[in-house]
């Protein structure tokens, strides 16, 4: 029976670790913000939820549009991704670009007072960005949709009739381009600068000029980095309303034609512009436009996660 | 390949600090030169501006001449990046690019040079690198995992071997012991002596013993105070630094009776 005493106690509460008040303090509060964050999330999806299943469940005649709830959401669906997808196209590489310049090639002094200006434009209200689309940036882009259909009418981005006004797809997806740059170039900045020391001198003293310096140890370092910007960003646009609502026209179902003035709207800008005049099963449709926005939003956070970790051994991490 | 090192009167800066000052020597080619001094001596600036790496730092710039082979390392029509390419060199910390694969980090100088290069020769090339590291043997069936994974003597080792890899003409080794464990320093050390009869070496070491076992020549930099230029006090066989040196500067150091 020597056995009893080695056994180890199970019933008896494991000894506790001495821990200072402040710290237990801390890591409540730290946690209770953690779980603050899921339940928001929870009741804002079972909001959606609840309130759109009226729409999903009425006839197809009764829904706006007369063809079902599927049928009204796939064009705005389509808009807002054609729309972020522009902008992302734009900006990521833009702001890539301009935060290289700023950690490895400007003058100190430039670089600074540059990221500064960068980072003014994300202080500039969306209805700021919506006006200048609308007074400056469309009707300056009207020549250039002109000289685009009759040149490049054969792609289908440019197969025309182009837009008089200048208020198309393209367009918008530019406004959200300069929107979501700030993002993207602050991020990419910040992982840029901390590429760590050791293996940019590796890089140079192999005998590698600056760019390829950049390309061996900043930009991988900076890589999931720079995706996570992106997504940001992504999330952004995806979810900008008031620009968007102001810019383009919309009229139309799906189109790769980017600069007729025929376009489909996107589902944020959708939901300002039709809710005020919307009531009971028009409500609750909208609503669902809602939902099948906050998912798409959550799928693309989750994919941004997937492709930054799927190579996590080479990430630079470890 | 291996090329011998003349530095004649060279006063080193970072902007209007003068690091270090009126430098001569001349440093053999198929030798190890090895160079000791106390912390902020200048020894690992004057190491660095033997293949521009200094001037990684804004402002870095040197006053006299660096030749190797007869050519002037600091003539106005040379590149650095041509000069770091023939001169390579090997960190304090080990440092292999940690998204790239063993075998990716050991191509990665090679790949620069933008020579293309058939599968084969490249596949040869990293073996025969690797070899030369003494590391083949660790790591030739984990060639495609990252080179991070490996131990840090390891690591070390990978970097000699991607420094290696381009075929320099001198290699430049910064305190390339001082964050390893004895036994993986011992690799080194031997290592270090089997790549003499290729390469001209030049090492930087705190490690007195170090200095006596790996090296032919050695170097004592020294500082007369904080914010002084450091110089080279003396330079001697190694035989001769440790048993019987010219400078009393020399013997107060290596003898531990210094400061």
């Amino acid at each position: 029976m020597t056995s009893l005493d080695t056994k180890p106690r199970k019933a008896d509460k494991p000894a506790r670790a001495v821990r200072s008040a402040g710290d237990r303090t801390f890591a409540g509060l730290s946690t209770g913000a953690g779980i603050l964050i899921l339940v928001v999330l929870a009741g804002v999806a079972a909001f959606l939820i609840a309130e759109s299943l009226d729409a999903i469940s009425a006839p197809a005649a009764e829904v706006p549009g007369g063809e079902g709830v599927w049928s009204y959401v796939g064009p705005l669906v389509f808009g807002t991704l054609l729309a972020a997808v522009i902008a992302l196209l734009v900006a990521t590489p833009l702001g890539v670009a301009i935060a290289l310049f700023i950690t490895y090639y400007a003058p100190k002094r430039i670089a600074a007072t540059l990221g500064y200006l960068i980072d003014l434009l994300a202080a500039i209200p969306s209805v700021v960005y919506g006006f200048w689309g609308l007074a400056a940036l469309a009707p300056s882009l009207v020549p250039f949709y002109a000289w685009a259909e009759r040149n490049l009418g054969f792609l289908p981005f440019f197969a025309g009739p182009a837009s008089v006004t200048g208020r198309t797809m393209l367009t918008a997806g530019l406004v959200l381009a300069i929107m979501i740059l700030p993002i993207i170039s602050a991020i990419s900045r910040e992982v840029f600068s901390q590429a760590p020391a050791l293996h940019r001198e590796a890089a140079l003293a192999l005998g590698a000029t600056r760019w390829e310096m950049i390309k061996m140890a900043v930009l991988p370092y900076g890589k999931s980095g720079v995706i996570g910007g992106a997504m940001l960003g992504l999330g952004r646009a995806l979810g900008e309303t008031l620009a968007v609502a102001i810019v383009l026209s919309v009229s139309g179902g799906i189109t790769f034609d980017l600069i007729s003035s025929s376009n489909p709207s996107t589902i944020a800008a959708n939901i300002a512009l039709q809710f005020p005049e919307s009531s009971g099963l028009d409500v609750s449709t909208l609503i669902f436009t809602g939902l099948v926005l906050f998912v798409i939003t959550l799928a693309v956070n989750m994919l941004a996660r997937y492709v930054v970790n799927r190579r996590a051994d080479f990430s630079g991490a470890n | 390949m291996a090329k011998r090192i003349d530095v004649s009167d060279l006063d080193i800066f970072y902007g209007n600090f003068k690091a270090v000052e009126g430098v001569n020597v001349s440093i053999e080619p198929r030798s190890v030169t090895a160079l000791i001094g106390p912390s902020g001596c200048g020894k690992s600036t004057f190491l660095r501006s033997l293949n521009r790496m200094h001037e990684v730092i804004p402002g870095a710039r040197v006053e006299g001449k660096v030749v190797i082979d007869g050519q002037d390392l600091y003539g106005s029509d040379v590149d650095p990046v041509d000069v770091r390419r023939q001169i390579g060199m090997v960190f304090q910390r080990p440092n292999p690019f940690p998204t790239m694969s063993i075998y990716d980090n050991v191509v990665a100088g090679v790949r620069l040079n933008s020579k293309k290069m058939k599968k084969n020769d490249l596949d040869d090339l990293v073996e025969s690198s690797l070899r030369g590291a003494n590391l083949w043997n660790e790591v030739k069936d984990r060639l495609d995992r990252p080179g991070s994974g490996l131990s840090g003597g390891q690591q070390q080792r990978l970097c000699i071997a991607r420094a290696i890899a381009v075929q320099p003409e001198v290699l430049l080794m910064d305190e390339p012991c001082s964050a390893l464990d004895p036994i993986s320093t011992l690799a080194i050390e031997d290592l270090m002596t089997e790549l003499k009869d290729r390469f001209t070496i030049v090492i930087v070491t705190h490690n007195m013993q170090q200095a006596a076992r790996v090296s032919e020549q050695t170097g004592f930099f020294n500082l007369n105070g904080v914010g002084q230029p450091g110089r080279l006090i003396e330079f001697n066989p190694t035989e001769k630094i440790f048993s019987n040196p010219d400078q009393k500067a020399t013997e107060d150091y290596i003898s531990g009776r210094f400061g």
